[in-house]
Protein backbone atom coordinates (compact mmCIF):
# COMPACT_ATOMS: atom_id res chain seq x y z
CA UNK A 1 0.00 0.00 0.00
CA UNK A 2 1.59 3.59 -0.79
CA UNK A 3 0.62 5.92 1.63
CA UNK A 4 0.83 9.64 1.08
CA UNK A 5 1.09 12.69 3.29
CA UNK A 6 2.91 15.45 1.89
CA UNK A 7 2.88 19.21 1.34
CA UNK A 8 5.03 20.36 -1.58
CA UNK A 9 5.88 24.03 -2.16
CA UNK A 10 7.80 25.61 -5.32
CA UNK A 11 10.70 27.19 -3.90
CA UNK A 12 11.86 28.67 -6.45
CA UNK A 13 7.90 30.75 -7.21
CA UNK A 14 8.31 34.59 -6.85
CA UNK A 15 4.94 33.66 -4.95
CA UNK A 16 5.24 30.45 -2.92
CA UNK A 17 2.00 30.15 -1.40
CA UNK A 18 0.95 30.12 -5.41
CA UNK A 19 2.14 27.11 -5.90
CA UNK A 20 1.43 25.40 -2.43
CA UNK A 21 0.20 21.96 -2.55
CA UNK A 22 -0.92 19.23 -0.10
CA UNK A 23 -1.74 15.88 -1.27
CA UNK A 24 -3.16 12.57 1.19
CA UNK A 25 -4.10 9.80 -0.13
CA UNK A 26 -4.29 5.76 0.27
CA UNK A 27 -2.98 3.62 -2.56
CA UNK A 28 -4.07 -0.17 -1.98
CA UNK A 29 -2.87 -2.79 -3.87
CA UNK A 30 -4.64 -3.86 -7.36
CA UNK A 31 -6.57 -0.53 -6.92
CA UNK A 32 -6.06 2.67 -9.81
CA UNK A 33 -6.26 5.99 -8.04
CA UNK A 34 -7.07 8.46 -10.59
CA UNK A 35 -6.16 12.58 -9.90
CA UNK A 36 -8.34 15.30 -12.09
CA UNK A 37 -6.85 18.65 -12.17
CA UNK A 38 -6.43 21.45 -14.74
CA UNK A 39 -2.89 22.36 -16.22
CA UNK A 40 -0.89 23.94 -13.84
CA UNK A 41 -2.65 22.33 -10.81
CA UNK A 42 0.08 20.54 -9.81
CA UNK A 43 -0.16 16.52 -11.07
CA UNK A 44 3.15 16.11 -13.08
CA UNK A 45 4.82 17.87 -9.59
CA UNK A 46 2.43 15.59 -7.17
CA UNK A 47 3.76 12.38 -9.27
CA UNK A 48 7.36 13.52 -9.21
CA UNK A 49 7.55 14.06 -6.23
CA UNK A 50 6.32 11.00 -5.05
CA UNK A 51 9.12 9.15 -7.24
CA UNK A 52 11.42 10.82 -5.89
CA UNK A 53 12.86 13.15 -8.68
CA UNK A 54 11.63 16.50 -6.87
CA UNK A 55 11.25 16.42 -2.62
CA UNK A 56 8.15 17.96 -0.33
CA UNK A 57 8.52 20.67 1.64
CA UNK A 58 7.01 18.25 4.28
CA UNK A 59 5.29 14.66 5.78
CA UNK A 60 5.63 11.63 4.70
CA UNK A 61 5.47 9.10 1.76
CA UNK A 62 5.30 5.34 2.95
CA UNK A 63 5.07 1.98 0.71
CA UNK A 64 4.14 -0.90 2.36
CA UNK A 65 6.93 -1.35 5.17
CA UNK A 66 9.51 1.26 3.60
CA UNK A 67 9.42 4.63 4.43
CA UNK A 68 10.57 6.76 1.24
CA UNK A 69 10.45 10.09 2.63
CA UNK A 70 9.97 11.37 5.76
CA UNK A 71 10.75 15.37 6.41
CA UNK A 72 11.34 15.22 10.31
CA UNK A 73 12.88 12.15 10.41
CA UNK A 74 15.45 13.15 7.26
CA UNK A 75 14.48 10.48 5.18
CA UNK A 76 14.75 10.75 1.51
CA UNK A 77 15.09 7.72 -1.03
CA UNK A 78 16.55 8.51 -4.14
CA UNK A 79 14.76 7.81 -7.27
CA UNK A 80 16.62 4.61 -8.19
CA UNK A 81 16.00 3.06 -5.06
CA UNK A 82 12.04 3.70 -4.68
CA UNK A 83 10.92 1.40 -8.05
CA UNK A 84 7.98 3.52 -9.24
CA UNK A 85 7.14 2.54 -13.16
CA UNK A 86 6.49 5.81 -14.27
CA UNK A 87 4.92 6.43 -17.57
CA UNK A 88 5.91 10.46 -18.41
CA UNK A 89 3.32 12.55 -20.87
CA UNK A 90 5.88 12.02 -23.71
CA UNK A 91 7.35 8.97 -23.89
CA UNK A 92 10.72 9.65 -22.92
CA UNK A 93 12.28 6.77 -24.64
CA UNK A 94 15.94 6.63 -25.09
CA UNK A 95 16.61 7.91 -28.47
CA UNK A 96 20.15 5.77 -29.02
CA UNK A 97 18.67 2.43 -28.14
CA UNK A 98 16.27 0.55 -29.70
CA UNK A 99 12.48 -0.11 -28.52
CA UNK A 100 14.25 -3.98 -27.14
CA UNK A 101 16.86 -1.92 -25.41
CA UNK A 102 14.64 0.36 -23.85
CA UNK A 103 12.43 -2.19 -22.60
CA UNK A 104 15.22 -3.98 -20.69
CA UNK A 105 17.07 -0.77 -19.69
CA UNK A 106 14.94 -0.90 -15.77
CA UNK A 107 14.66 -4.62 -16.00
CA UNK A 108 16.62 -6.82 -13.51
CA UNK A 109 16.95 -10.36 -13.62
CA UNK A 110 14.55 -12.61 -12.51
CA UNK A 111 11.57 -10.19 -12.07
CA UNK A 112 7.69 -11.17 -11.65
CA UNK A 113 7.01 -9.57 -14.53
CA UNK A 114 8.37 -11.34 -17.50
CA UNK A 115 9.51 -9.43 -21.13
CA UNK A 116 7.53 -11.68 -23.26
CA UNK A 117 4.61 -10.97 -21.10
CA UNK A 118 4.61 -7.14 -21.31
CA UNK A 119 5.73 -7.67 -25.16
CA UNK A 120 2.56 -9.77 -25.36
CA UNK A 121 -0.36 -7.85 -23.73
CA UNK A 122 0.98 -4.68 -25.55
CA UNK A 123 1.28 -6.28 -28.53
CA UNK A 124 5.14 -4.68 -29.23
CA UNK A 125 6.87 -7.50 -30.71
CA UNK A 126 6.95 -5.97 -34.28
CA UNK A 127 8.65 -2.99 -33.02
CA UNK A 128 11.46 -4.68 -31.19
CA UNK A 129 14.32 -3.76 -33.08
CA UNK A 130 13.09 -0.25 -34.62
CA UNK A 131 14.27 2.70 -32.49
CA UNK A 132 12.31 5.68 -30.78
CA UNK A 133 12.60 7.82 -33.73
CA UNK A 134 10.30 5.23 -36.04
CA UNK A 135 7.41 4.99 -33.79
CA UNK A 136 4.70 6.66 -33.88
CA UNK A 137 2.99 8.54 -30.64
CA UNK A 138 0.65 5.76 -29.45
CA UNK A 139 3.73 3.04 -30.12
CA UNK A 140 5.85 4.89 -28.22
CA UNK A 141 3.16 5.03 -25.17
CA UNK A 142 2.57 1.46 -25.51
CA UNK A 143 6.76 0.81 -25.19
CA UNK A 144 6.81 3.18 -22.35
CA UNK A 145 4.69 1.47 -20.46
CA UNK A 146 6.82 -1.73 -20.79
CA UNK A 147 9.39 -0.50 -19.76
CA UNK A 148 7.89 0.77 -16.82
CA UNK A 149 6.27 -2.67 -15.94
CA UNK A 150 9.39 -4.45 -16.83
CA UNK A 151 11.46 -2.39 -14.11
CA UNK A 152 9.07 -4.34 -11.71
CA UNK A 153 7.84 -1.65 -9.96
CA UNK A 154 6.04 -1.65 -6.39
CA UNK A 155 3.47 1.05 -7.41
CA UNK A 156 2.86 2.65 -11.35
CA UNK A 157 2.75 5.97 -12.11
CA UNK A 158 1.28 7.57 -15.37
CA UNK A 159 0.99 11.17 -16.03
CA UNK A 160 -0.93 11.60 -18.67
CA UNK A 161 -0.08 9.09 -20.95
CA UNK A 162 -2.95 9.91 -23.82
CA UNK A 163 -2.31 13.79 -23.62
CA UNK A 164 -0.03 13.92 -26.27
CA UNK A 165 -2.56 11.85 -29.08
CA UNK A 166 -4.89 13.25 -31.34
CA UNK A 167 -8.20 11.12 -30.45
CA UNK A 168 -7.99 8.45 -32.46
CA UNK A 169 -4.82 7.56 -31.41
CA UNK A 170 -5.84 8.04 -27.86
CA UNK A 171 -8.72 5.30 -28.69
CA UNK A 172 -6.12 3.06 -29.72
CA UNK A 173 -4.12 2.99 -26.46
CA UNK A 174 -7.13 2.87 -24.11
CA UNK A 175 -7.50 -0.18 -24.59
CA UNK A 176 -3.56 -1.19 -23.62
CA UNK A 177 -3.68 0.37 -20.46
CA UNK A 178 -7.26 -0.89 -19.61
CA UNK A 179 -5.30 -4.64 -20.40
CA UNK A 180 -1.92 -3.48 -18.08
CA UNK A 181 -4.36 -2.63 -15.02
CA UNK A 182 -6.46 -6.33 -15.19
CA UNK A 183 -3.78 -8.21 -16.15
CA UNK A 184 -0.96 -6.78 -13.72
CA UNK A 185 -2.60 -5.42 -11.12
CA UNK A 186 -0.42 -3.04 -9.73
CA UNK A 187 -1.52 -0.35 -7.74
CA UNK A 188 -1.15 2.54 -10.10
CA UNK A 189 -1.75 6.46 -9.69
CA UNK A 190 -3.21 7.90 -13.04
CA UNK A 191 -3.22 11.85 -13.72
CA UNK A 192 -4.79 13.35 -16.34
CA UNK A 193 -7.02 16.71 -17.11
CA UNK A 194 -9.64 14.70 -19.15
CA UNK A 195 -12.41 13.55 -16.76
CA UNK A 196 -14.15 10.98 -18.59
CA UNK A 197 -10.29 9.62 -19.70
CA UNK A 198 -9.92 9.50 -15.73
CA UNK A 199 -13.59 8.16 -15.11
CA UNK A 200 -12.59 5.56 -17.53
CA UNK A 201 -9.84 4.10 -16.50
CA UNK A 202 -9.64 4.78 -12.64
CA UNK A 203 -11.71 2.56 -9.58
CA UNK A 204 -11.54 6.15 -7.40
CA UNK A 205 -11.11 9.42 -8.55
CA UNK A 206 -9.71 12.52 -6.87
CA UNK A 207 -10.00 16.07 -8.08
CA UNK A 208 -6.78 18.15 -7.55
CA UNK A 209 -7.55 21.91 -7.39
CA UNK A 210 -6.70 25.14 -5.56
CA UNK A 211 -3.81 22.90 -3.81
CA UNK A 212 -5.77 20.81 -2.25
CA UNK A 213 -6.83 16.69 -3.05
CA UNK A 214 -10.56 16.63 -2.54
CA UNK A 215 -13.26 13.86 -3.79
CA UNK A 216 -15.56 14.51 -6.85
CA UNK A 217 -18.86 16.23 -6.09
CA UNK B 1 59.36 8.29 -53.75
CA UNK B 2 59.21 10.62 -50.55
CA UNK B 3 60.31 8.28 -47.34
CA UNK B 4 61.15 9.41 -44.27
CA UNK B 5 64.48 9.02 -42.44
CA UNK B 6 65.04 7.47 -38.97
CA UNK B 7 65.33 10.57 -37.69
CA UNK B 8 61.88 11.69 -38.98
CA UNK B 9 60.00 8.70 -38.09
CA UNK B 10 61.24 9.06 -34.60
CA UNK B 11 59.74 12.47 -34.27
CA UNK B 12 56.63 11.90 -36.06
CA UNK B 13 56.12 8.61 -33.71
CA UNK B 14 56.87 10.65 -30.70
CA UNK B 15 54.27 12.96 -31.60
CA UNK B 16 51.72 11.23 -31.83
CA UNK B 17 52.41 8.74 -29.19
CA UNK B 18 52.33 12.00 -27.11
CA UNK B 19 49.17 13.45 -28.31
CA UNK B 20 47.40 10.05 -28.18
CA UNK B 21 48.22 9.50 -24.14
CA UNK B 22 47.59 13.24 -24.16
CA UNK B 23 44.04 12.26 -25.21
CA UNK B 24 43.49 9.21 -22.89
CA UNK B 25 44.89 10.74 -19.80
CA UNK B 26 42.04 14.06 -20.74
CA UNK B 27 38.92 11.76 -21.35
CA UNK B 28 37.85 10.98 -17.49
CA UNK B 29 38.78 14.28 -15.83
CA UNK B 30 37.49 16.40 -18.76
CA UNK B 31 34.29 14.33 -18.70
CA UNK B 32 34.39 14.83 -14.77
CA UNK B 33 34.72 18.26 -14.44
CA UNK B 34 32.57 19.04 -17.81
CA UNK B 35 29.69 17.02 -15.73
CA UNK B 36 30.18 19.14 -12.65
CA UNK B 37 30.00 22.26 -15.03
CA UNK B 38 26.88 21.49 -16.75
CA UNK B 39 24.60 19.87 -14.21
CA UNK B 40 25.67 21.12 -10.75
CA UNK B 41 24.97 24.29 -9.48
CA UNK B 42 27.23 25.04 -6.44
CA UNK B 43 28.82 28.12 -4.55
CA UNK B 44 32.50 28.55 -6.17
CA UNK B 45 31.62 27.33 -9.76
CA UNK B 46 32.73 30.85 -11.67
CA UNK B 47 36.02 30.28 -10.13
CA UNK B 48 36.01 26.77 -11.24
CA UNK B 49 35.08 27.66 -14.64
CA UNK B 50 37.99 30.77 -14.21
CA UNK B 51 40.47 28.07 -13.57
CA UNK B 52 39.39 25.47 -16.18
CA UNK B 53 39.97 28.14 -18.94
CA UNK B 54 43.35 29.47 -17.52
CA UNK B 55 45.07 27.82 -20.16
CA UNK B 56 43.17 29.09 -23.10
CA UNK B 57 44.02 32.57 -21.73
CA UNK B 58 47.67 32.58 -20.25
CA UNK B 59 50.99 32.41 -21.95
CA UNK B 60 52.01 28.80 -22.76
CA UNK B 61 55.31 29.99 -21.46
CA UNK B 62 53.84 30.60 -18.32
CA UNK B 63 51.76 27.74 -18.03
CA UNK B 64 55.21 25.60 -18.31
CA UNK B 65 57.13 27.55 -15.89
CA UNK B 66 54.15 26.88 -13.44
CA UNK B 67 54.00 23.12 -14.33
CA UNK B 68 58.07 23.37 -13.27
CA UNK B 69 57.36 25.17 -10.18
CA UNK B 70 55.26 22.12 -9.39
CA UNK B 71 55.85 18.83 -11.17
CA UNK B 72 59.61 19.73 -11.86
CA UNK B 73 62.87 17.55 -10.31
CA UNK B 74 63.15 20.45 -7.33
CA UNK B 75 59.36 21.48 -7.06
CA UNK B 76 56.80 21.05 -4.46
CA UNK B 77 55.28 17.69 -6.05
CA UNK B 78 58.11 17.14 -8.82
CA UNK B 79 60.55 16.30 -5.11
CA UNK B 80 58.06 14.11 -4.04
CA UNK B 81 57.54 12.20 -6.91
CA UNK B 82 61.12 11.70 -7.35
CA UNK B 83 62.00 10.87 -3.88
CA UNK B 84 59.62 8.68 -3.18
CA UNK B 85 58.68 6.51 -6.84
CA UNK B 86 61.83 8.10 -8.66
CA UNK B 87 59.95 9.86 -11.56
CA UNK B 88 60.99 12.23 -13.19
CA UNK B 89 58.70 13.89 -15.77
CA UNK B 90 61.23 16.84 -17.07
CA UNK B 91 63.17 15.71 -20.00
CA UNK B 92 60.55 13.27 -20.00
CA UNK B 93 58.42 12.32 -22.91
CA UNK B 94 55.42 12.11 -20.35
CA UNK B 95 56.39 15.70 -18.98
CA UNK B 96 55.61 16.57 -22.82
CA UNK B 97 52.22 14.57 -22.22
CA UNK B 98 51.21 16.51 -19.14
CA UNK B 99 52.10 20.46 -20.99
CA UNK B 100 50.17 19.20 -23.83
CA UNK B 101 47.04 17.95 -21.56
CA UNK B 102 46.85 20.91 -19.82
CA UNK B 103 46.88 23.12 -22.50
CA UNK B 104 44.22 21.00 -23.78
CA UNK B 105 42.03 20.43 -20.99
CA UNK B 106 39.67 23.31 -21.41
CA UNK B 107 39.19 22.62 -25.16
CA UNK B 108 38.06 19.21 -24.18
CA UNK B 109 35.85 20.75 -21.32
CA UNK B 110 34.29 22.99 -23.12
CA UNK B 111 33.30 20.55 -26.35
CA UNK B 112 32.26 18.27 -23.86
CA UNK B 113 30.13 20.24 -21.85
CA UNK B 114 28.62 21.79 -25.13
CA UNK B 115 27.45 18.63 -25.91
CA UNK B 116 26.07 18.09 -22.36
CA UNK B 117 23.78 20.71 -22.68
CA UNK B 118 22.40 19.31 -25.46
CA UNK B 119 21.13 16.30 -23.55
CA UNK B 120 17.45 16.16 -22.33
CA UNK B 121 17.64 16.64 -18.33
CA UNK B 122 14.61 14.70 -18.65
CA UNK B 123 15.87 11.31 -19.96
CA UNK B 124 18.02 11.50 -17.34
CA UNK B 125 15.21 11.40 -14.75
CA UNK B 126 12.93 8.90 -16.74
CA UNK B 127 16.37 6.51 -16.54
CA UNK B 128 16.74 7.33 -12.74
CA UNK B 129 12.94 6.10 -11.89
CA UNK B 130 14.09 3.09 -13.76
CA UNK B 131 16.23 2.34 -10.98
CA UNK B 132 19.57 3.46 -12.54
CA UNK B 133 22.02 5.13 -10.38
CA UNK B 134 23.28 8.56 -11.35
CA UNK B 135 26.54 6.82 -12.60
CA UNK B 136 24.75 4.38 -14.71
CA UNK B 137 22.88 7.38 -16.16
CA UNK B 138 25.57 8.60 -16.97
CA UNK B 139 27.33 5.56 -18.57
CA UNK B 140 23.99 4.80 -20.53
CA UNK B 141 22.24 7.54 -21.21
CA UNK B 142 24.41 10.83 -20.79
CA UNK B 143 27.45 9.82 -22.92
CA UNK B 144 25.79 8.20 -25.39
CA UNK B 145 23.64 11.12 -26.57
CA UNK B 146 26.66 13.31 -25.85
CA UNK B 147 29.51 11.34 -27.94
CA UNK B 148 29.91 14.07 -30.50
CA UNK B 149 31.28 16.63 -27.70
CA UNK B 150 33.71 14.20 -26.59
CA UNK B 151 35.14 13.36 -30.46
CA UNK B 152 35.52 17.03 -30.96
CA UNK B 153 37.07 17.51 -27.72
CA UNK B 154 39.58 14.31 -28.40
CA UNK B 155 40.18 16.04 -32.05
CA UNK B 156 40.43 19.45 -30.40
CA UNK B 157 42.97 17.80 -27.96
CA UNK B 158 44.86 15.61 -30.04
CA UNK B 159 45.48 18.70 -32.28
CA UNK B 160 46.22 20.86 -29.57
CA UNK B 161 48.52 18.24 -28.27
CA UNK B 162 50.27 17.82 -32.15
CA UNK B 163 50.52 21.93 -31.99
CA UNK B 164 51.49 22.47 -28.63
CA UNK B 165 55.14 24.16 -28.58
CA UNK B 166 55.67 26.96 -25.44
CA UNK B 167 54.56 24.63 -22.59
CA UNK B 168 56.34 21.99 -23.81
CA UNK B 169 59.92 23.29 -24.55
CA UNK B 170 59.38 25.12 -20.80
CA UNK B 171 58.39 22.01 -18.81
CA UNK B 172 59.38 18.84 -20.44
CA UNK B 173 62.90 20.57 -22.66
CA UNK B 174 63.69 19.74 -25.77
CA UNK B 175 65.29 16.87 -25.67
CA UNK B 176 65.75 14.54 -28.95
CA UNK B 177 64.32 11.29 -29.19
CA UNK B 178 62.44 12.18 -26.07
CA UNK B 179 60.40 15.33 -25.79
CA UNK B 180 61.33 16.34 -29.38
CA UNK B 181 58.20 16.36 -31.31
CA UNK B 182 57.57 17.90 -34.47
CA UNK B 183 56.96 21.73 -33.30
CA UNK B 184 60.09 21.30 -31.45
CA UNK B 185 61.92 19.80 -34.13
CA UNK B 186 60.74 22.44 -37.23
CA UNK B 187 62.19 25.15 -34.35
CA UNK B 188 65.39 22.94 -33.76
CA UNK B 189 66.15 22.82 -37.35
CA UNK B 190 65.18 27.01 -38.23
CA UNK B 191 67.81 27.88 -35.67
CA UNK B 192 70.45 25.34 -37.03
CA UNK B 193 72.27 26.91 -40.25
CA UNK B 194 71.22 24.89 -43.40
CA UNK B 195 68.21 22.92 -41.82
CA UNK B 196 65.71 25.05 -43.71
CA UNK B 197 65.22 22.21 -46.22
CA UNK B 198 64.95 19.81 -43.23
CA UNK B 199 62.30 22.18 -41.59
CA UNK B 200 60.09 22.54 -44.75
CA UNK B 201 59.66 18.56 -45.02
CA UNK B 202 58.83 18.52 -41.21
CA UNK B 203 56.39 21.30 -42.05
CA UNK B 204 54.78 19.41 -44.96
CA UNK B 205 54.99 16.19 -42.86
CA UNK B 206 52.79 18.62 -39.86
CA UNK B 207 50.19 18.85 -42.32
CA UNK B 208 49.89 15.33 -43.19
CA UNK B 209 49.71 14.20 -40.01
CA UNK B 210 47.11 16.29 -39.15
CA UNK B 211 44.94 16.04 -42.36
CA UNK B 212 44.93 12.65 -41.98
CA UNK B 213 43.66 12.69 -38.46
CA UNK B 214 41.31 14.83 -39.30
CA UNK B 215 40.24 12.58 -41.94
CA UNK B 216 39.95 9.41 -39.43
CA UNK B 217 38.30 11.31 -36.74
CA UNK B 218 35.26 12.49 -39.39
CA UNK B 219 35.31 8.45 -40.91
CA UNK B 220 34.83 7.66 -37.18
CA UNK B 221 32.24 9.99 -36.10
CA UNK B 222 30.13 9.06 -39.63
CA UNK B 223 30.70 5.35 -38.00
CA UNK B 224 29.10 6.36 -34.56
CA UNK B 225 26.20 8.04 -36.49
CA UNK B 226 25.56 5.10 -38.20
CA UNK B 227 25.58 3.23 -35.48
CA UNK B 228 23.21 5.14 -33.21
CA UNK B 229 20.82 5.10 -36.47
Amino acid sequence: MLQVDIQIRQPYAANAEAFALQARFELRPGHCLGIMGASGSGKTTLLHTISGLLMPASGTIHSGHQCWFDAERGIQWPPWQRHVGMVFQDGRLFPHLSVLQNLAYGMPSGGRISLEEVIAVLEIGHLARRRPGQLSGGEKQRVAIGRALLSQPVVLLMDEPLSGLDEALKQQVLPYIKKVMTTFGLPTLYVSHVREEVAEIADEMLILAQGQLRQPI
Amino acid sequence: MWTLSPAEWTIVLLSLKVAICCVIVLLLPAMMVAWILARQRFWGQALLDALVHLPMVLPPVVLGYMLLVLLGRKGWIGRWLYEQFHIQLTFHWWGAVIASAVMAFPLMVRAIRQALYQVDPLLEQAAQTLGASPVRVFFTITLPLSYHGLLTGAILAFSRSLGEFGATITFAGNLEGETRTLPLAIYSLTQTPEGDAAALRLVVLSVLVSVLALLGSQWLERRLIRSQR
